[in-house]
């Protein structure tokens, strides 16, 4: 039972990167950044890579490297070459695939001979079993106290501007190319991360561990959000909302591990992410149809 | 301060729906000019704006802002010396930030050091927001870290016009800022715009359409129409002008009558 929890809570900080980075693109920037799988795979590659040749450390910033320069292209295609942005995320997405084929040299590769950062600090003896989670919760506060800094300053509140307003964005000495393209870098320079710390706590990387991040990563947010924000803004609140949705999505998935239910949760995650996202507009239409049968019946009574 | 010489701009060229929106517009103002304009339906006022702050590039002409020749110079680089006001009051701010993050946004814009990009407000500048905030008279002191998008059009207007003005701008664009608000607060809005301007000799130009605040206020009126100024009144000559002699004198200068369905006259 022990194992199940701590498990739950190392991949639900881990993962908590992927909900960050989706926070930063999708709910600050406003833009739906499907470069996330791809980069999140990127990120594993690099990183497996980097360890291979015994620097597990080195390999953290290395896959953020790639992680950003991968954003730098969606956004690159998307501010200056006048691609649609989902499509520019899918394109970079789709050509991603060769690259972290290139990087790993083949579909998936295994570490168990190579020090990972998990590792070295087990072989301290420092924390005991708890030592991934230390380590894991360590690197995510790290980028959870730079982000929160970061947003507030004067770049950071250009980069939420951008995504709340444009025409003030326009009028207000901000150049929205480059504020969405350091938007787009830092937040696949995070889901690289999260898929360096996944290659490394899991000793392997493989070509599929991005499938489906964009959507694991933004039903972390919406349950975040629905449980902690409830629409109240603030940056703090928000970041914090994240990691605590990624924290009980890896519980729910615990729990449907434990009870051998996996093949249906992928539909499951799809159907709350697309209810969540539908909300507002079903909230629209139902209370749309109860005016409607409230007038007809009154009118009905009216003709009586 | 502001120089424009020869400015044109065509929409649309070589369709049917060709409109010559500016045509060789001369204008020149000096430093602390505050000068109101005011025009028939699609007599080029907004695009006039559109071209001094680089929403698009002129076709033809030139225009100098203190010296710098701005004519090619991207929108968000002219805006670092230029403030703009729109008719709408959601124009201006951003809703899901809070007020005290809108004001360091337009504040931190002036900061031009080498690691300016990560420069953040400190105690004494939220201090200055707080003391700025209240000379709107609005209580707007006291809700510093509430969102925007909570605020009244006017109250958010104001909040616009100080983000704009906290800083002085080289030249401030008002494009009919007080249309949208109801007849108080457009005054209200209006008597901190005149106050500010003053207080900060900023160079100010103004669209309405209320003919009485084109004459009250500032030391310059224009009057456009087809893309032109037609009509450009100063010094002793602006002093006792009525509204009448106003319409009158457009209807010499433009060769018609004022036409604008919003005018108010009184």
């Amino acid at each position: 039972m022990l194992t199940i929890v701590q498990t739950a809570l190392e991949a639900g900080v881990i993962y908590a990167l992927v909900a960050l980075a989706l926070f930063l693109s999708y709910t600050i920037l406003d833009i739906a950044d499907l470069t996330t799988d791809g980069a999140f795979t990127l990120g594993c590659a690099v990183s497996a890579t980097v360890c291979l040749t015994g620097h597990p450390v080195l390999a953290l910033p290395m896959a953020m490297l790639a992680g950003a320069a991968a954003g730098f292209v969606t956004a690159f295609l998307q501010t200056k070459l006048g691609v649609p942005s989902i499509l520019a995320g899918i394109i970079t997405n789709f050509g991603l695939y060769s690259v972290n084929l290139t990087v790993m040299g083949s579909a998936n590769v295994n570490l168990y001979k190579s020090d990972t950062i998990f590792s070295l600090v087990k072989e301290t003896g420092f924390a005991g079993s708890w030592h991934k989670l230390l380590v894991a919760s360590v690197v995510v506060l790290a980028v959870c106290v730079l982000l929160v800094l970061f947003l507030g300053t004067r770049l950071g509140l250009s980069i939420r501007a951008t995504g709340d307003n444009t025409d003030m964005v326009r009028a207000s000495s901000i150049n929205p190319v480059f504020t969405i393209t350091v938007g787009l870098c830092l937040a696949n320079a995070m889901t690289a991360l999260s898929g360096a710390l996944i290659a490394q706590y899991q000793k392997s990387a493989d070509m599929n561990l991005g499938t489906g991040m964009v959507v694991l990563g933004l039903a972390s947010l919406i349950i975040g959000q629905s449980v902690i924000s409830r629409g109240k803004s603030g940056i703090l609140r928000g970041v914090v909302a994240v990691v605590v949705g990624s924290l009980i999505y890896r519980a729910i998935y615990a729990v449907a591990l434990k009870f051998n239910v996996t093949t249906y949760l992928k539909l499951i995650t799809a159907v709350i992410v697309a209810l969540a996202i539908a909300a507002p507009a079903l909230k629209d239409y139902f209370l749309l149809q109860r005016r409607k049968r409230a007038a007809l019946s009154e009118r009905r009574r009216g003709a009586c | 301060m502001l120089k424009l010489s020869g400015v044109s701009k065509t929409f649309n060229p070589g369709t049917v729906n060709e409109k010559k929106a500016l045509t060789d517009v001369d204008l020149r103002l000096e430093r602390g000019d505050f000068i109101t304009i005011v025009g028939s339906n699609g007599a080029g006022k907004s695009t006039l704006f559109n071209a001094i702050s680089g929403v698009f590039f002129a076709d033809a002409g030139s225009i100098v802002l203190d010296g710098e020749d701005i004519t090619f110079q991207p929108e968000y680089r002219r805006s670092r010396e230029i403030g703009r006001l729109f008719q709408d009051p959601m124009k201006g701010t951003a809703p899901h930030m809070t007020i005290e993050e809108n004001l360091a946004l337009a504040y931190l814009r002036a900061v031009k050091h080498q690691r300016a990009f990560f420069s953040r407000v400190n105690k004494e500048d939220k201090a200055f927001f707080r003391e700025q905030l209240s000379l709107l008279g609005m209580g707007l002191e006291d809700r510093m870290r509430q969102p925007v998008g909570l605020l009244s059009g006017g109250q958010r207007q104001a909040l616009t016009l100080l983000m704009a003005t906290m800083v002085p701008p080289k030249l401030l664009l008002l494009d009919e800022h007080t249309a949208a608000l109801d007849p108080g607060t457009a005054e209200k809005v209006l008597a901190l715009t005149k106050d500010i301007v003053a207080r900060q000799n900023i160079t100010c130009l103004m669209v309405t359409h209320n003919m009485k605040n084109a004459l009250e206020l500032g030391n310059r009126t224009l009057m456009m129409d087809a893309g032109r100024i037609v009509l450009d009144i100063g010094g002793e000559e602006r002093k006792g002008l009525t509204v009448e002699d106003l319409l009158s004198r457009f209807r010499a200068g433009a060769g018609k009558d004022l036409d604008n369905d919003r005018i108010l006259l009184s």
